[in-house]
Order: structure tokens, then C-alpha cells, then sequence
């Protein structure tokens, strides 16, 4: 296992409060759960990801993620089974748009 | 219109189930995930762990009954059995009895014990197994439905046996040891667990409902698991709810009858004949209605 922070500042979109999860850890897929949480203005992800040596990857990934959505106040942690990136972009989307439409 | 992705209980994830068998918005989790109570087994062999441990639980409301409620997901370890999953299930159960809640529903997905965890998991499994007969001697129904990809295998197989009733679908599959440990203990002349017919002939809901194993049978929509499992806390009002001595000596009875005359038989097929269905061979290929119509007179263990 592997284990992956990113924290970025300056997002605008704050969350309902309600947590939520999406996805499954399951072969090729993840989980993805999100809160809202007194972070500063910061945005924080956590990854646990089974597939070792693809930190590069999950930065451009994550960096494109908060790109898209600029949320503040915000904590995700994943538990990933090697996805691809193009699964795990889809489940954060996923995540963010449960916590939307609760609101 | 309602697609067959949305409406179907095979292809729903656990959450999904929750979200669409009970009435909108009506669950609330005990322990979710955000409450991050993971197995501390998997961390030490560099496995991952998921925020829920592979099974939700919560209260519900199903057409307005109270309702408490599990649901495995077969897509992390195959629904299997940890320490802490079996654990939510227990602490669900005994809440029950404090509770009184109209029922408790189990949405079986699972392939037993979760091997990594070891003695921690079989116990977990026999826990539940008491915990169920308790709820069952408090007057309230438990009723397991067994309709996800990775059937009730194992030990939650004999939980599922446990309970007052069984809904299955055709895909659904229940039985103890699953299709590869037979091929793998005894050898593919015993059991080819590749070939998918057989293993639905031998494990699959309308072979499991023609035993009298299920209680009912239903289509792949999580609506007709909704509609059975009101049907089935309906009809637990009319018997005992609790496990009897009566009950326990019927059950040995049927089963001590199904051995001795069908102990010999090979073939599922020839089993269905047996017992007085007359184009055996049409079954699997029957809508579960019109499947349902034609063995009711004949099937097993019906009340």
C-alpha cells in the first residue's frame, strides 16, 4: 500500500455538510469519501491506493480535480483497488455532485 | 421509463439496494463510513480497506413498517466476513431487540468468512448465526434477500437458513460451500464449477425455491424484492417468529426425506423430474412468475 496526501488552497466551493461515499473497493475501482470539514479553506486528499509508484499520476489527477471544482473546506479520502485514472476522475466527480445535489 | 441498470438488484452496489428497495430517503447508518471504523486486519497484510468494512447497516422504513437493515457489498472481498463487518452486523441485530423495530431485513451478498481475518471472521459468522436466532426469539422476522452477483456462500449461507425467509432471484445463488472449493476439494470430475449451468441448476434460486429452501422467487428488480419481502414480514405474523422445536423437527424431517430419496441423484434435472415437474428442462428458462406458477404445486417445504 501506498499512502498519498495532496492539500490544496485558494478553492472557493464549500460542501454540504452530510458526508457521503461513492464507489467500491473493489478490482480496478475505488472508494471516494467526502465531507465538508473546518480545513482553513483547504482542500485535503487522502489516498490509500494498492498500486505503488504512481504518485506522479495521482498529483496530475488530483491537481486537474481541483482545477474542475475549486472547493474549500473540503476533506476526501480514497481507498483505491488500481483504478485508472480515468475511473478515479469520474468517482470524484461522482462525489462531488452527490454532495451538490444534497444540498 | 425506468432502465434495467436502474431497476435491477443484481447490478445495484449495496448503497445503491438501500437507496431504491425502501421508501426515499428513509435510511439512516449506523456507523457509516465516515465514522471510518475499518478492519485492522487488512492494514497489517498491506491489503486495501474500505471506510465501511463491505456491509451498511442502519433502520428503514418499507412502506412505512420500521424496518432495520444490512446490506453487503459483494464488490469488496466479495461481500466476505471480517472481524468488524460481522461485528456492525451483531451490534445491528442485538440493537434490533431493543428496538422492536416491525422486522429485520438482510441483504445477503457474500462469499462467507473473510479468510484474511481468520478465526476473528469465523467467529464474527457464528455471532451472527446466535444474534439471528435471538432476534428471532424476541417476535421479530428476519428475512434475508439473496440476489447479488456473488451469491450467499459459506457460513452466511447458514445464516441465511437461519432466518424466518429467503427471497431469491434466479441469479441469486445460495448453498455452503461454493462451486470452486467443491472443484477444488473433490476434484472437476465431482464438480465443474465452470460450467455456469450446472452451477445455477446445483445453487440458483429456482433450484433453492424447488428444494424449499427460498421461500420465494422472484424477477432481477429490486421492486420485486421490495413487493416479497413485505409479503414475507406479512405472512411471519401467522407462524411463529421465533425458531420451535416443532419447526426444528419439520426441517430435519424434510431434510432427512430429501436425502434419502434424492441422495443418489446427480443431476438437479433429474431431481425436479422426481419430485413431479414434467418438462424439467423449460425451468431454467422461465420467467420467475410464470416459473413460480408452474412448481408451486410440486416444490418442496411449501407452507
Amino acid at each position: 500500500m501506498e499512502h498519498l496526501t495532496y492539500v490544496f488552497k485558494g478553492g472557493t466551493r464549500t460542501l454540504a455538510r452530510q458526508a457521503d461515499v461513492v464507489g467500491v473497493v473493489g478490482s480496478g475501482n475505488l472508494e471516494v469519501l467526502i465531507e465538508s470539514a473546518p480545513l482553513e479553506g483547504d482542500c485535503s486528499i487522502a489516498i490509500a491506493t494498492a498500486a505503488e509508484g504512481f504518485g506522479a499520476i495521482w498529483e496530475a489527477v488530483m491537481t486537474d480535480f481541483q482545477a474542475r471544482w475549486q472547493l474549500r473546506d473540503a476533506r476526501i479520502a480514497i481507498n483505491d483497488m488500481g483504478a485508472t485514472p480515468a475511473v478515479v476522475s469520474l468517482r470524484l466527480d461522482q462525489a462531488v455532485e452527490t454532495m451538490l445535489e444534497a444540498r | 421509463m425506468i432502465s434495467y441498470l436502474e431497476s435491477s438488484y443484481l447490478e445495484a452496489t449495496a448503497r445503491e439496494r438501500l437507496q431504491r428497495l425502501f421508501d426515499p430517503g428513509s435510511f439512516q447508518e449506523f456507523l457509516p463510513p465516515s465514522a471510518r471504523v475499518v478492519s485492522p486486519h487488512l492494514g497489517q497484510l498491506n491489503a486495501p480497506v474500505a471506510f465501511d468494512d463491505g456491509v451498511a447497516v442502519g433502520r428503514a422504513q418499507l412502506a412505512g413498517r420500521t424496518v432495520f437493515v444490512a446490506a453487503q457489498e459483494g464488490g469488496f472481498m466479495g461481500g466476505a466476513v471480517g472481524e468488524v463487518h460481522g461485528a456492525k452486523l451483531v451490534g445491528m441485530l442485538r440493537r434490533a431487540i431493543d428496538e422492536a423495530p416491525d422486522a429485520v431485513l438482510l441483504l445477503l451478498e457474500t462469499g462467507g468468512v473473510r479468510l484474511h481475518e481468520a478465526n476473528a471472521g469465523l467467529i464474527a459468522v457464528s455471532e451472527v448465526m446466535r444474534a439471528v436466532l435471538d432476534v428471532r426469539a424476541a417476535g421479530i422476522p428476519v428475512i434475508a434477500l439473496v440476489g447479488g452477483a456473488n451469491g450467499c456462500f459459506g457460513g452466511m449461507g447458514i445464516v441465511a437458513r437461519c432466518t424466518n425467509a429467503i427471497v431469491m432471484s434466479e441469479e441469486g445463488r445460495l448453498a455452503m460451500s461454493g462451486p470452486e472449493v467443491i472443484e477444488t476439494a473433490s476434484g472437476v470430475e465431482e464438480f465443474d464449477a465452470r460450467d455456469r449451468a450446472l452451477v445455477w441448476r446445483t445453487t440458483g434460486g429456482k433450484h433453492r425455491y424447488l428444494l424449499g429452501d427460498a421461500q420465494a422467487l422472484v424477477a432481477d428488480s429490486i421492486d420485486a424484492f421490495r413487493a416479497a419481502a413485505l409479503a414475507q414480514i406479512d405472512a411471519a405474523s401467522s407462524r411463529p417468529v421465533a425458531l420451535t422445536l416443532a419447526a426444528l423437527e419439520a426441517e430435519h424431517a424434510l431434510l432427512t426425506d430429501r436425502y434419502e430419496r434424492f441422495g443418489h441423484v446427480r443431476e438437479p434435472m433429474e431431481l425436479w423430474r422426481a419430485i413431479g415437474v414434467t418438462d424439467p428442462e423449460a425451468l431454467p428458462l422461465m420467467e420467475a412468475d410464470v416459473f413460480v406458477e408452474r412448481v408451486d404445486a410440486v416444490r418442496l417445504g411449501a407452507r
